[in-house]
């Protein structure tokens, strides 16, 4: 994954460096490339892809050109063939090509039909390597043309690329490149697998070697052999298992092997189905932190102080489009960017909520209702803010490679790791909060003014300061919150209105005033709604939610945790 | 205080209103500029405007200036009816390019018919219309949806078909045509998995791990995806997240354009598809030249162009063609005299407009890239021409819309009658 | 004795001149509009346009809805969030009667289904469609429908004393549930594009100037007499209470009233008052569909009252008509930059004028 990124075309900003970085940057592409800076070791390896031709000759190498330069010219489907036979060929440096070509890296010259691995390293300025050698070949601007690859070939570049992965000194490129054969088995791929078995030493490859090797051998004659792959497959939770066992389950000649393969299937339907509530119950707990990282800035200004804050949904918009200005200050450092954002975020938001206390909010006080029409208009005075600054437009905004992908459980079970972060980052943003509240002077503030402002006053506490601070703070946390949903969602003027309503609906069943009652509201309806999302469908289970929200509200008017003691009726 | 500048406005309105001299020509821009469709419509509003400003250098078009009129309908569909109203009745502008959704166009549809009035729509839509004074430059289901498919079944080899779309008439109509072409190329119900979504829609891990699952039954699985607008980033997220590659199950997109890519991180997308009628990157002398106009008109090389703004600007172009042959901007003379007049695409070939206020459009088959731009990698022969009733729907395929010889959008060829008109 | 003190309380009243100010200007509107635009001739500069006289007609609808909600919310406190729920309700039963007006005029040429349906391979007519091509059916429905729902959600809410934030939450909710629910096109209400490309009412045709008229006068009747009925409730013994509820729920209820009851029927009217306010806004405006139902448009509603001024109904109108024509107008002339314009009138009123455009006017009057 990591050469692949680097042959990303280098972004505008970052063109036009000076020319002493190039040699660099050839070095460090031949490297990632697979290349190695010795010639000797990479030969070497080489010839120690099994079943291809093991001599590398200067012929073999010589034939290599004319099929790469007929690619220039070739269909998709030509180009396919035209990988085939350089498989086939067995030529050295053959990985080198393939791999730069997967990679969209190969192109060729307009001027001679030679073909070069190229990459951009100036406005339009290329580093040429040639893919028969490996040695660097001078620099081209203009006048060189993408060698392009669509779906099929990329797929089939890659099933290419494995064969010659699968003897890689990397057990993890070993382990990519034995899942990539395993998936789709053909006598070639088999025979390679045969032969790397008993030389891996690498438990986790051999494991999926073998798996792939037991697979083959349910395309046995012998209903022996056939029983003893179903044997070695049972529990496994690939889907190539799964399908293939289905598929004996019903069509075996032999009744034995159909009933034992039927008797696996059973076992993996069952662990398909644990693993199904698994999955069930993590988006249910991941959409319900983004519901509680949604709503907790809320459960602040509008429980805590009462105030009815429909620019929330702004406030989260501001958190995103800072995020996003933080990525453009540093496109460079994505993960980074993405760290010092959620600051940021909470700085800006919150600096836009003081001032909104300041300049709006403080005149309404005791005017609960009056606060809604204030920050309503407020509201749409921000989104087109944003759309005046921003442009109508999405923005985009790029996720770092530590959230991206997935933990990869089993082939039934994989958790994206945006989901993960997500929910460990509301959870730390509750103990936070709850901290700030219930451990510091300024909580103490908070809660005081809230539950009693004359009283308060009274004992020497600065009504109006703790006011501007507990809003700025509620909407700090919005901004924080939107630094979340710019990983999940649009970054657009409208992000903040598909919220709102949702974290008023989230507060309210938590009950107005306790955090606590938001975190459990919140992400109990994010698990209600996707235990009802595969009966009912998506709309209809946010239907049924709405509805049962209505209901409850009526057995229980104040919530989950209502408020207790007098204070209780003001609300 | 705040009253006094509403009056104020209200007034400056009124004045300019009865300031505008009879010797410039009117085109009303109906698209929203706020609320959810802005980010869609305003880019079209700024296509508009500068083809009437490329127009105005040339000098204008029967020796008059053209004089935009921009309203805001603001992604409300009764507000759409109103601000047609207002630019017919009261700013009685010569020609209207507005609309995106198909609630909008249906919205001021009868206002069209009931004032006479001229609307080109530039989007790609679901057909089963054509009005007396409606224009379609956008593409129907036939000019993008079913050579997608074919693509799809012929030169991928897919089996097993995911048909995604968010609840509305566009999605529903395409997945209607589409599920009945492909029983009839042999697919069978199990094949084929259905889903909608609400507008919007935002969590989509469950109906990804769905369709994961539903791809993983070991026959080539292709999703069909007329997911609309805004939900479209967080769905591409959770593919990315969730490793579905376009190579396992490519996804391909009829709504999903360069500036819809523009707001999302494009590398795990690569090799993703969409089927439009027009690419960015499609290398013409004539596609160069307008998106260098572009970019200096809007004063920024980094916007993309896509396919309903060159709907947008192919509508334009022979509509002002129109006028000239009609030597005048009468809605009647234009419309007759617009039918069979062609112009260039920009991407090779003519637009012609057919009989039934549909154009001749070629279609294109993109790849996704990793720089937010496609690679095409399939296109038709020769343009398509629109269909305004598709042949696949049960109630619609004995339906023929012409407005030469027969002078109807909906003449039933079996019962011989017109109906449906209000006028 | 009896009739005078009910003419009192009807009619323009000596302690009420706003309310007869507002008699006086719809009777004049009323007469006007309609010579204006059919007797004054087209050239004239007096002349009303179509597009002024249907623009009117809705304003006027709007108000009515206002007015509805100035009702509750201005005299008994319940701030419903989701009023136009009940707004949009109303206005289906409306659009389906005049979808089956349609008849075979639509494009397909089916009898019976509309368009929709026969677009999407629907069958027969669902069974809630029934009835609604008789004009009495839809406009018992155009009542029924929000009032039922109203009266079954307030029976709920104010049995178990569901008040303030989260009442106008749950209402919230309300209208977000139906609003989602009406997306859907297997609901049968046309999903997203809604009812829309309607022929005649009654058998006049909607797009002739008569029936605009029409359209427009019987606006203004429903809102003299949905004012005037407003007018009389809050001037009544019930009113009474029902603003004793608004300033202490608690002292009333211990004082015997029965709370709940007082709450659910006003609620209950109020719907219904809503319901034909949206019943009269689909013809004019030609469409209806579930955006009509976003919690967002409610809000604007709550503002029109609060900009008006609360708790006098005339305010209300004032701000519905001040609002959706600053709305127009500006949406038309700033097209670019009208949003921050509404806003900040949204906050400057909320902010400045407590008691909104009418409460500054009755300051100056008391000032002067």
């Amino acid at each position: 994954m990591t050469d692949h990124a680097t042959l990303v075309p280098t972004p505008p900003a970052a063109r036009g460096r000076a020319g002493a970085m190039r040699g660099v940057r050839i070095w460090l592409a031949a490297l990632l490339l697979g290349l190695g800076p010795a010639p000797a070791l990479m030969a070497q390896d080489d010839s120690a892809d099994a079943g291809q031709a093991a001599t590398a000759s200067q012929d073999a190498s010589a034939t290599l050109a004319p099929l790469l330069a007929e690619l220039g010219g070739a269909g998709y489907r030509e180009k396919q063939a035209l990988v085939a036979r350089m498989v086939a060929l067995g030529a050295p440096n053959t990985r080198l090509a393939l791999r730069a070509f997967l990679d969209g890296a190969l192109y060729q010259r307009a001027a001679d039909g030679k073909v070069f691995i190229a990459v951009e390293d100036g406005d339009d300025h290329y580093s040429l390597t040639d893919p028969l050698t490996g040695a660097a070949a001078g620099g081209a601007s203009g006048g060189l043309k993408r060698i392009r690859t669509n779906n099929a070939l990329r797929k089939a570049l890659r099933q290419a690329i494995a064969q010659f992965e699968l003897s890689d000194p990397d057990a993890a490129v070993r382990l990519a490149s034995a899942r990539e054969l395993v998936d789709d088995l053909d006598e070639d791929t088999v025979a390679l697998l045969r032969q790397r078995a008993p030389v891996e030493k690498d438990a986790e490859v051999l494991a999926e070697i073998e798996t792939g090797l037991a697979l083959a051998d349910l395309g046995s004659a012998d209903a022996e052999g056939r029983m003893a792959a179903i044997e070695h497959l049972r529990g496994s939770m690939k889907t190539a298992v799964y399908n293939r066992l289905n598929l004996i389950a019903e069509g075996d000649p032999d009744t034995a092997v159909r009933k034992a393969a039927a008797a696996a299937v059973r076992g993996i339907d069952g662990w398909r189905k644990v693993y199904g509530w698994i999955e069930t119950l993590f988006f249910g707990m991941s959409l319900g932190s983004v519901l509680v990282l949604a709503a907790i800035g809320l459960a602040i200004t509008f429980g805590v102080m009462g105030v009815i804050n429909m620019a929330h949904g702004e406030l989260m918009m501001i958190g995103a489009y800072t995020t996003y200005c933080m990525q453009l200050l540093m496109p460079e450092h994505i993960g980074l960017s993405m760290v010092l954002s959620i600051p940021a975020a909470f700085i800006v938001s919150g600096a836009f909520g003081v001032a909104i206390e300041r300049g709006i909010v403080r005149f309404l006080y005791g005017r609960p209702l009056e606060t809604l029409l204030a920050t309503f208009g407020l509201s749409l005075i921000l989104q087109q803010l944003v759309r005046s600054i921003f442009s109508p437009l999405n923005r985009s905004v790029s996720t770092p490679d530590f959230m991206s992908g997935t933990l990869q459980i089993n082939e039934a079970l994989s958790l994206t790791y945006n989901r993960l972060y997500i929910i460990v980052f509301a959870l730390i943003v509750f103990v936070l909060l709850q901290l700030i509240l219930k451990r510091t002077t300024l909580g103490l503030k908070v809660r005081a003014v809230s539950q009693n402002r004359a009283m308060a006053r009274a004992m020497g506490i600065r009504s109006e300061w703790v006011d501007a601070a507990t809003f700025g703070l509620g909407a700090g946390i919005a901004g924080v919150a939107g630094v979340a949903l710019s990983q999940l969602t649009n970054v657009g003027p409208n992000l903040g209105q598909s919220y709102i309503i949702d974290s008023f609906m989230v507060v309210v069943f938590g009950g107005v005033g306790n955090l606590w009652g938001t975190l459990i509201s919140g992400l109990s309806l994010g698990v209600i709604n996707k235990l009802l999302e595969p009966y009912s469908g998506a709309v209809l289970a946010k239907i049924l939610v709405l509805v049962f929200l209505i209901l409850f509200i009526q057995r229980r008017p104040r919530g989950l945790f209502p408020h207790k003691g007098r204070a209780a009726e003001g609300h | 205080m705040k009253l006094k500048t509403i009056l104020t406005a209200a007034a400056l309105g009124a004045a300019s209103f009865a300031a505008q001299a009879a010797d410039t020509i009117k085109v009303g821009v109906l698209h929203s500029l706020s609320g959810t469709m802005a980010i869609s419509e305003t880019t079209l509003k700024d296509t508009v405007l500068m083809m009437i400003d490329e127009q105005n250098k040339k000098g204008g078009l029967l020796g008059k200036k053209l004089e935009p009129v921009v309203v805001d309908p603001a992604s409300n569909w009764p507000l759409f009816a109103e601000k047609a109203r207002e630019l017919l009745a009261k700013d009685k502008v010569d020609v209207v390019f507005g609309c995106w959704t198909s609630v909008s166009r249906k919205s001021v549809l009868p206002v069209f018919e009931e004032l006479n009035g001229l609307l080109f729509y530039p989007v790609q839509y679901e057909g089963e219309e054509s009005s007396k004074n409606v224009f379609y430059t956008g593409a129907a289901p036939n000019q993008q949806a079913i050579p997608a498919v074919d693509y799809l079944m012929n030169d991928v080899g897919v089996k097993r078909w995911v048909l995604a779309g968010t609840d509305y008439v566009y999605p529903r109509t395409t997945n209607k045509i589409l599920e009945a072409y492909l029983k009839a190329k042999g697919v069978k119900q199990e094949d084929i998995m259905i889903n909608y979504t609400p507008f919007g829609h935002s969590d989509w891990q469950s109906i990804v791990s769905d369709i994961k699952k539903f791809g993983s039954a070991g026959k080539k699985t292709a999703v069909v995806s007329t997911i609309n607008g805004d939900a479209n980033v967080p769905f591409y997220k959770e593919l990315g997240n969730q490793k579905i590659s376009a190579e396992d199950i490519p996804v391909v997109a009829f709504s999903v354009g360069e500036e819809e890519l523009a707001g999302l991180d494009t590398k795990p997308l690569v090799g993703h598809l969409a089927a439009w009628n027009y690419f960015m990157s499609i290398d013409t002398p004539e596609n160069e030249k307008l998106i260098d106009t572009w970019h200096q008109y809007i004063k920024n090389d980094k916007r993309t162009f896509n396919d309903p703004m060159e709907a947008t600007v192919i509508g334009f172009n022979l509509w002002a063609k129109a006028v000239e042959k009609a030597k005048t901007t009468d809605v009647d003379t234009v419309s007759s005299a617009i039918i069979g007049i062609e112009t260039p695409n920009l991407t090779g070939g003519t637009a012609k407009f057919l009989p039934n206020h549909h154009l001749t459009k070629p279609v294109f088959i993109g790849e996704v890239r990793d720089d937010g731009q496609f690679d095409v990698v399939w296109e038709t022969e020769k343009e398509v021409p629109g269909d305004a009733w598709s042949d696949f729907l049960e109630g619609s395929k004995d339906i023929e819309a012409d407005w030469v010889k027969l002078k109807c959008g909906n003449y039933n060829t079996k019962t011989k009658e017109c109906s449906g008109q209000n006028y | 004795m009896a009739a005078s003190s009910l003419l009192s309380r009807l009619l323009p009243m000596r302690d009420d001149r706003g309310s007869s100010a507002f008699f006086v200007v719809l009777l004049a509107v009323a007469v006007a509009v309609p010579i204006l635009h059919l007797a004054v001739p087209e050239g004239s500069a007096l002349h009303l346009s179509t597009y002024t006289v249907t623009l009117l007609g809705k304003y006027l609808s709007y108000a009515l809805l206002a007015v509805a909600l100035d009702l509750i919310w201005g005299y008994c406190g319940i701030l419903s969030l989701g009023h136009t729920a009940f707004f949009a309700l109303g206005g289906y039963a409306m659009g389906m009667y005049l979808m089956r007006q349609i008849g075979s005029r639509g494009v397909y040429g089916d009898p019976v289904l509309p368009d929709f349906m026969v677009f999407l391979d629907w069958k027969a007519l669902p069974w809630f469609w029934h009835g609604f091509d008789m004009f009495w059916f839809a406009m018992l429905m155009v009542v029924l429908a929000p009032g039922v729902l109203a009266y079954v959600f307030g029976w709920f809410a104010f049995r178990s004393r569901v008040t303030g934030v989260y009442l106008s939450i749950i209402t919230q909710a309300l209208t977000y549930a139906l609003l989602l629910a009406f997306f859907r096109n297997e609901m049968g209400f046309g999903g997203n594009n809604g009812l829309t490309d309607f022929k005649d009412l009654l058998g006049y045709d909607l797009q002739s100037s008569n029936t605009r008229v029409a359209l427009f006068l019987c606006t203004a009747i429903a809102l003299g007499l949905g004012y005037a009925a407003s007018r009389y409730i809050v001037g009544s013994r019930f009113g009474r209470v029902i603003e004793a509820v608004r300033d202490a729920e608690a002292r009333t209820r211990f004082i015997g009233y029965k709370v709940e009851n007082y709450k659910l029927w006003l609620f209950t009217f109020s719907a219904a008052l809503a319901g034909i306010a949206g019943a009269l806004y689909v013809p004019q405006v030609g469409i209806i569909n579930p955006g009509e139902f976003a919690p967002i448009n409610s809000i604007e509603v709550v503002v029109w009252v609060a900009i008006g001024g609360r708790g006098t109904l005339y305010g209300a109108v004032v701000g519905a008509l001040l609002v959706n024509y600053a709305k127009t107008v500006l949406t038309g002339a700033l097209p670019e930059i009208w949003l921050y314009a509404l806003g900040a009138l949204f906050v400057v009123v909320t902010v400045f004028l407590p008691q909104g455009i009418v409460g500054l006017l009755r300051r100056k009057e008391a000032t002067a």
